[in-house]
Order: C-alpha cells, then sequence, then structure tokens
C-alpha cells in the first residue's frame, strides 16, 4: 500500500470504526438475532434456528394493535401534514413583510423537545378530576360533550395523536415548501399573466410541477419519518404504550427489548426487521409512482 | 537560477480507464533557461506547457528524466524544499484571509533555521507587498479586491519567499484586456527589479511575444522551438511554430517546386536555386505583400479593410489552404479597390516553404 | 401554532393553587410568580439532568465535529484506492434506520457494561454519514490551486485542513453543529435505553419521569416550569442561529 493511501486510511479510520461498530455489525448482527429461536441473554443459548420469532411477533396481538396505529398515523398523517402544509405555504408566499416572522414561528416545534411539548398538549387535552381540560372546555362551548382525549376511547387517542403528530411534522415542511415556491422563476408568472391564464391554472400548471420534487421529497420522508413515530407518542401517553393501546412499531421494538415487558432482542429484531421491509416497500413504491429521484440525501436517521 | 531540464516526460494513465494506454502530456523536454531570464512556455491548450511547469515546481513527479535549478538537482525533492513560487491563474488566494495573511501564509511555515521571528515576517511581506504596490489594500479580503489587485498579491505571495525561480500558469487570462496590457509590464517590470529567473505559461502568442526573453514553443508535449521571439517569428522551424504565431496568422498556400521554379497554383512566383522538385507548403507572412501590378501572384479581391496605421487587403487564390487570404500593406501604397484582381510582389525572407510530409522548414535560396 | 407555546409558559408562572382554583383556565394572569421554577428545580433533579445533558450534547457534538472532519477530508482531497467504493457504502448505510440497529448496540453497549455511563450515551451517537457527506460536497468545492499552492510552501495536509479548508467551510460546520446539538438535546429513545440510573438522565428522560411520577402530585405548573427550562436553550439557540439552522435542515434534515 502506498503511503499516501496509509494516510488517507488513517484519516476514516474513526469514521470506519464507529460505523463499523455502531452501524455496519448491528445490521448483520440484526439478522441473525432475528432467525435465532429462544435466545436467552443470560445463558446465551439458543435452542435453534428458524422464523419462529417472526411468527410470534406477527401474532402478536400487541404488534398487530402497533401496526394498525401505525398505519392510520402514516396514512392520516402524511396526506394531511403536507396537503395543509401546501395551502399554508402558497397563502403565506404572497405575505412578504412578514417572513421573517413566521418563519421563526413555524421553525419552533423543530427545535423544541418533542417531549416536552407534548406535555403541553397533552395538558390542554386531558379530562382530570380538578379539570375538563382546555380544550373540553371550548368543546362544551360548543354544546359537546367531554371527551377525555388521552384515556378515553380509542378514537379521541387517535385523534389527539395524528393532530399532535401534523403539530409537530407540518412546520417542516411550510419551510421546505415556502423556499421551494420563492425559487420558482418569477418571470413564469409573468408570462402567465400576460396570457391571462386564471389563478388555478397557474397554480396546478406552473407552481405544482415546479415545486412537485420538493413536494415528492416531503411525501417520501415524510412516509419514512412517520412509520418511525414514536417519541410522539410517549410524549402524550407515557411509556407504557402497550396499555394505553397506542403502540407503534418502533415503540413495540424498544418494549421486546427494554422496560417492563423487554428481555427478547430476538423478538425485537423480527419486528424491526418487518418494519424495514414496510418502510422499504413504500419507499420503493414512492419512488416508482413518482419515478423521481428525491432533490438531495434525505431521510433516515 | 539557471533551470535546466532534461529528458523530462511525463505520463499519465488514460483517464478512461478502459483504455490501458497512457497519455503522454510531457515527452523528453530537454531545454535550458538562463539565469534571470523570463521563459514563456507557448502552445495551445493541451500542448503540456502547464504540466511541464507543474513538474518544475513539483506538484507532478516526472516519470523520466532530471530537473536542475542551477547545479542542484531537485528531481526528486518535495515542493517546498525547491524554492519556487507559483502563481496561478484563478490566484488561489485563501478566501478567509486578509491580503497581508495571505503573504504571510508562506512564511509561517517555515521551519527549523528558516524560521522568522514576527516582526522579520511582516517585514518580508510589506517589502513584497511594496514590490507589487498593494501597501494600502493589505487588510482588504480577497472577495473586496478587483481581479488585478488579486493578481498582484497573488504575486507578492509567491515572491514573499524570495524564491529561487518563480513559475506563473496563465497568470494574465483572468483579466480584461486593458488590465492585462498593464499588468503585462507590471510583471515585466517586477520581474526585472527581483532578477529571479522565470516561467510563465500561456496560450496567447501576442503575450507571449511582448514579455519573454526567451519563448518555449511546445505541441503535444513536445517542443517545437526554444529562442528569442523574434528569432521565432522570423525563422520558424515548421508550419506548426509559423502558424502560431503573429496576428493576422501566415498565409498557408499549397505550392510545388519543378525545375528550379517555385509555383502557388497556377501562378510561378520564385525561382529557386538548388533546390530539388517536391511539393510544399508556401507560408507567406501578411506583411510579406507587396501590391504591384505586375506581381507573379495574382488574387481574387475580396475587400480592403483600413485600420489607421495599416490597409489589410483580403483576397482570395485558388491555392491557399484558407478561405482568404490577408496582406498588410502600408497605408499610403493604396490599391485601386475597385479592380476585380490584385497582383502581389513577395518578400523572400517573408516566405517560407515546408515539407508537405513532415511540414518541417525547407530552405531555399532564391535566385 | 404558538399557542402551546403561550400556554406552556403562562401555566408555568400561575402558582399552583391558583392553577388549581380555575375550573375554566385563564388565559393570563396578574400575579406571575416563579416558585414553580424553584419547585421545577428542587423537587427533581432537573439541574443535574441539564448537566448530563450539556455533557452529553457536548462531547457528542465535539467528538462528531472530528470524526466527520476527518472522513470528509479524506474522501474530497486525498486520492486513495478504494475512496469511490468506501464512499458509496458510506452512502447506502445511509438508509439504513436507527430502529435496526439501536437493538444490537444496546446489546453490545450492555455488555461493554457502560450503561449508565457517558460513554455508553455519547458512542453510538457519534458518526453522521449525512453530515460526511455534507461537508465533503462542501470542501469539495474549494478550488484545487488553494491545495497546489498550500503545496508549494510546504504546508502539510492536516495544517492546511486547519488553516485553510475549515476556515474556508465554517458556515457548513457551524451549521452541522448545530444540528447535531438540536439533535441531542432532544435525543430520547437512545437515553431512555441505555440509562435506567437517574443521575445519567437527560432532560429528555427527566420530563418522562416528571410525568409519570410529577412532583409526587399532579403539579401542573411545576411541570410546565421544567418544560420550558428545558426547552429555553435550544429557543435561543435557535433565535440567534436562526438562517443557519434554515439553511442546514432544508437542506436536507428531517425530523425524526
Amino acid at each position: 500500500m502506498k503511503q499516501s493511501d496509509l494516510k488517507a486510511w488513517l484519516y476514516l479510520l474513526p469514521a470506519i470504526l464507529f460505523l463499523g461498530i455502531f452501524m455496519v455489525y448491528p445490521l448483520i448482527d440484526v439478522f441473525i438475532y432475528s432467525f435465532e429461536e429462544g435466545y436467552n441473554s443470560a445463558s446465551q443459548t439458543v435452542y435453534g434456528v428458524g422464523w419462529y420469532n417472526y411468527s410470534y411477533v406477527l401474532h402478536d396481538p400487541y404488534f398487530l394493535q402497533a401496526v394498525k396505529n401505525t398505519f392510520i398515523i402514516v396514512l392520516i398523517t402524511v396526506p394531511l401534514s403536507t396537503g395543509l402544509a401546501l395551502l399554508i405555504s402558497v397563502g403565506l408566499s404572497s405575505v412578504k413583510p412578514l417572513k421573517d416572522l413566521y418563519q421563526t414561528v413555524f421553525f419552533l416545534p423543530y427545535v423544541t423537545n418533542t417531549l416536552a411539548v407534548g406535555l403541553v398538549f397533552m395538558i390542554l387535552f386531558k379530562k382530570t378530576a380538578y379539570t375538563d381540560g382546555m380544550v373540553n372546555l371550548l368543546i362544551n362551548q360548543f354544546g359537546g360533550e367531554s371527551v377525555d382525549f388521552i384515556d378515553g376511547p380509542y378514537w379521541a387517542k387517535m385523534f389527539i395523536m395524528c393532530f399532535y403528530t401534523i403539530w409537530v411534522v407540518m412546520p417542516f415542511k411550510i419551510l421546505i415548501l415556502t423556499s421551494a415556491l420563492a425559487s420558482v422563476d418569477k418571470t413564469y408568472y409573468n408570462a402567465a399573466k400576460i396570457d391571462g391564464t386564471p389563478r388555478w391554472r397557474v397554480f396546478t400548471r406552473i407552481t405544482l410541477p415546479m415545486i412537485s420534487p420538493m413536494i415528492f421529497y416531503l411525501v417520501i420522508t415524510g412516509f419514512i419519518g412517520a412509520f418511525k413515530a414514536y417519541s410522539d407518542e410517549v410524549a402524550l401517553f407515557g411509556t407504557n404504550l402497550n396499555a394505553a393501546g397506542m403502540n407503534t412499531i418502533v415503540g413495540y421494538v424498544y418494549d421486546m427489548l427494554y422496560g417492563d415487558s423487554g428481555g427478547y432482542p430476538s423478538y425485537a429484531s423480527a419486528a424491526a426487521l418487518i418494519l424495514f421491509s414496510i418502510v422499504l416497500t413504500i419507499t420503493c413504491v414512492n419512488l416508482l409512482v413518482t419515478r423521481r429521484g428525491r432533490p438531495g440525501y434525505a431521510g433516515a436517521r | 537560477m539557471k533551470v535546466r531540464l532534461e529528458h523530462l516526460t511525463k505520463r499519465f494513465p488514460n483517464s478512461n480507464r478502459k483504455i490501458k494506454t497512457e497519455v503522454t502530456a510531457v515527452d523528453d523536454v530537454t531545454l535550458e533557461i538562463p539565469d534571470g531570464q523570463l521563459a514563456v512556455l507557448l502552445g495551445p491548450s493541451g500542448c503540456g506547457k502547464s504540466t511541464a511547469l507543474n513538474l518544475i515546481c513539483g506538484l507532478e513527479k516526472p516519470t523520466e528524466g532530471r530537473i536542475y535549478f542551477g547545479d542542484d538537482d531537485v528531481t526528486d525533492l518535495a515542493p517546498e524544499n525547491r524554492g519556487v513560487g507559483l502563481v496561478f491563474q484563478n490566484y488561489a488566494l485563501y478566501p478567509h484571509m486578509t491580503a497581508l495573511q495571505n503573504i504571510l501564509f508562506p512564511l509561517q511555515n517555515l521551519k527549523g533555521e528558516a524560521k522568522l521571528s514576527r516582526e522579520q515576517m511582516t517585514e518580508k511581506a510589506m517589502e513584497a507587498a511594496k514590490l507589487v504596490q498593494i501597501e494600502e489594500l493589505l487588510d482588504r479580503k480577497p472577495g473586496q479586491m478587483s481581479g488585478g489587485q488579486q493578481q498582484r498579491v497573488a504575486i507578492a505571495r509567491a515572491l514573499v519567499k524570495m524564491p529561487r525561480v518563480l513559475l506563473l500558469d496563465e497568470p494574465l487570462s483572468n483579466l480584461d484586456a486593458r488590465l492585462r496590457l498593464q499588468t503585462r509590464e507590471e510583471l515585466r517590470r517586477i520581474q526585472r527589479e527581483t532578477g529571479i529567473t522565470t516561467v510563465f505559461v500561456t496560450h496567447d502568442q501576442e503575450e507571449a511575444m511582448s514579455i519573454s526573453d526567451m519563448m518555449v514553443v511546445m505541441r503535444k508535449g513536445a517542443v517545437h522551438q526554444t529562442g528569442k521571439p523574434q528569432e521565432i517569428y522570423d525563422e520558424p522551424v515548421d508550419l506548426f511554430v509559423a502558424k502560431f504565431l503573429g496576428t493576422p496568422p501566415i498565409n498557408v498556400f499549397e505550392g510545388k517546386v519543378r525545375g528550379g521554379v517555385l509555383t502557388v497554383g497556377a501562378d510561378a512566383v520564385m525561382e529557386l536555386e538548388d533546390t530539388p522538385d517536391r511539393d510544399v507548403w508556401v507560408g507567406i507572412r501578411p506583411e510579406g505583400f507587396i501590391p504591384d501590378v505586375g506581381g507573379p501572384l495574382r488574387c481574387g479581391l475580396v475587400g480592403v479593410e483600413v485600420m489607421g496605421r495599416d490597409t489589410t487587403v483580403v483576397a482570395t487564390h485558388p491555392a491557399c489552404a484558407a478561405d482568404n487570404l490577408r496582406a498588410i500593406i502600408s497605408a499610403d501604397t493604396g490599391i485601386g479597390s475597385s479592380a476585380g484582381e490584385v497582383r502581389f510582389a513577395l518578400k523572400r525572407e517573408k516566405l517560407f516553404l515546408f515539407d508537405k510530409e513532415t511540414e518541417e522548414r525547407v530552405p531555399f535560396r532564391a535566385r | 401554532m404558538l399557542f402551546p407555546f403561550y400556554w406552556m409558559l403562562l401555566t408555568s408562572v400561575k402558582s399552583y393553587s391558583a392553577y388549581n382554583g380555575e375550573y375554566i383556565p385563564q388565559f393570563y394572569t396578574l400575579s406571575p410568580t416563579f416558585e414553580n421554577y424553584a419547585e421545577a428545580f428542587t423537587a427533581v433533579p432537573l439541574a443535574r439532568y441539564f448537566l448530563n445533558t450539556l455533557i452529553f450534547t457536548l462531547a457528542t457534538t465535539a467528538a462528531m465535529l472530528a470524526v466527520t472532519v476527518l472522513a470528509a477530508f479524506a474522501f474530497s482531497r486525498l486520492a486513495f484506492r478504494g475512496r469511490n467504493v468506501l464512499f458509496a457504502a458510506f452512502l447506502s448505510l445511509m438508509m439504513i434506520p436507527n430502529e435496526l440497529v439501536i437493538i444490537t448496540n444496546f446489546v453490545t453497549i450492555t455488555e461493554w457494561h457502560m450503561r449508565n455511563t457517558f460513554q455508553g450515551l455519547i458512542l453510538p451517537s457519534v458518526t453522521s454519514i449525512f453530515y460526511i457527506y455534507l461537508l465533503k460536497e462542501n470542501f469539495e468545492q474549494i478550488p484545487d490551486e488553494l491545495y497546489k499552492a498550500a503545496k508549494l510552501d510546504g504546508t502539510s495536509d492536516l495544517k492546511y485542513l486547519l488553516r485553510v479548508m475549515i476556515p474556508i467551510c465554517r458556515p457548513t460546520i457551524i451549521t452541522i453543529t448545530i444540528l447535531k446539538v438540536i439533535e441531542c438535546w432532544n435525543s430520547y429513545v437512545w437515553p431512555r435505553l441505555i440509562t435506567d440510573d437517574s443521575d445519567y438522565f437527560l432532560v429528555s428522560n427527566g420530563i418522562q419521569t416528571i410525568r409519570e411520577s410529577g412532583f409526587g402530585r399532579e403539579n401542573i405548573p411545576a411541570m410546565m416550569a421544567a418544560v420550558v427550562a428545558v426547552s429555553l436553550p435550544l429557543i435561543v439557540l435557535f433565535l440567534i442561529f436562526r438562517k443557519k439552522i434554515m439553511d442546514g435542515v432544508s437542506r436536507g434534515g428531517t425530523k425524526g
């Protein structure tokens, strides 16, 4: 090996070391775990090799509940947050003077701790012995019944879940879309104006196609992000998500690994791989449907 | 410091990996640049002149051959130990440092005995800044300076270590036309004042002719001709060199020597002594034409361009390799522009013959 | 959008009795109090969590910067055999979600007896391929001539990196630093897995603990005070570096 080669590898050594230990090795390991049946972490023994872990996980009612919850969250929040973000950013792009202000406002959810703000949401929506909570009082004002959104019926919990998720992810999308809108060359709009193109036509025929790469990017990363939902749920419902019936796939993985019901890395691995294959499939389908590469590298952190 | 290149060769692997052959960028170049002279490496792009420069300064290692500065063999020395200064086409100033910090940077790398105190460094930097006349710009960053000013800073940075050899890689091509002229003179002055042996790379023949003590014309990695600019212009060794120098360029005709008579197309233009029969290229400099109603070269007149001192006659000739030929005549020797035909007599010393195959110069004597 | 923030701030300055006395919550308070903040910092070791998070964030970010800068430099500036293959391998690793590798990492750290230690918290969080990629792209925009000029002056690779490349790419480096700080400050999953000793809790875990066991009672104003305290550093950081964060995020960050 040449001396210059040696030097380059030296510079890369820390990165390779860290990635090797905490990325590559685990990747291989997780496959092995997921096929080892009856792994006992205390005695480091295995009964056999096979698909048992997968079949256990797939028959676990908690897992099925988690999959159901995750899919509901994905299907509701991704289209809704993207659509709303698009509407809002189109509206905002005509308001030039307050640009700095609304950028700041929309960015706050990005920098604040999800768990912290989740707590605020919980308080706003929770019904306790002392008070019905802000939101319920509002509902009462309009003649509705109080509902406990945190410990109450499933639909209420799901509603607040999606509401909070949208609140968390939408601002980021608005920011991306407003900057995409701002980068559309103004001459196109002027050209359209000269032709007397109606506004909705300008939007659908000029604006949308121009920013479509960004929209695709947001949809794809939105899917990936929503499938990995976990800490938002913890913020609202606490760490015992199974009891609340609000677990997600990622939450299931962690619960299997650790906590009161933990200690089953094999099940956790199997569940994680199932999640990964779902996400991979959906991302591929997304990419096929849109047939466009996503701009930049995003994503799966 | 005399610079000597001996059989210098540089081969690169082909950038297309599938092709196994190597590209020879510099091909067996032997060359000597006398102490204190300004030498220009001149050639079209891709001729290997920049590679030659990189070999001299040590950024590239030669495949074969040696490089000497004076009597020192520097071939195996690292760039920093050769004592060279290099000015880049795009100046390569560090954008985050002020002009002064840029000039100081090379000094701060000195180690051991050569290490300077802070005062000495500043003193040297100021000297260099004074030489290129940028004392009042030292606090500015490159982004706040014009191209010409950046150029001066780059030169000061290259000079601050008092290099044995100063190398300039197309230093003027990023400047606009007027600034280029000015900087050219400035460079000449700095080079004369410091007396540093300088190698200057350019593809602009006019620039090369005006600035150099010595010119090296290169093509495809090989040196075609070396000499004083005027010598090369007056006595090109081959058709390439003849065509590369001069504006407007030399006019080239297909010609024949038969029985001691040189004919261009149907025109017998000159009688030669002791020249065997052969096919030739005939090169005639634009200033080699004399309008003469009885002249041997009969051309079709296309137009006349009067440009102050000179008049350019644009004409056609069936044997001319290009569409038109251009002749420069002094303004007072007017020709009737109404005439459809114009005839020229030719100046013997402005006419060159080149072999049709090898394109090398064929000596001849006119009778 | 802003209402939860307002509510958080408002509740945090209401006194405990006043808050519980309001069946219909007031949208303002006439007698703001800071006793909740005192309560938040004394009833739970919030200061400790802060310190832990600060140590974790600073150490992780510093280590990340060192690793990232060196790797990006090697990829962008040094020619070596296998560079393209290795870089492609790095990029493909970017697709691997954290959830997949966290299981083994948990086991690894446990086996190394690093649970409830800062090393255990920090080590798996150090590398970020995306930042290596971002910085490599930025490094590559520096013209080749600068490197040649520096070589000619006898500048070593390391000195060139420190004196020339890093200063030129400072905006990008600041951006990735801030993004990493945000990521660290808000990280929850890994710290939760790896720490069960509250001496090593980060603020996220702290908040969660407060939520579950509270202050012994449902002291919501104190909870909100804790939440404000936890959120404040990042909000301040954000307001200072707003442009840089925006820039970095729109170049391809995601929350998640």
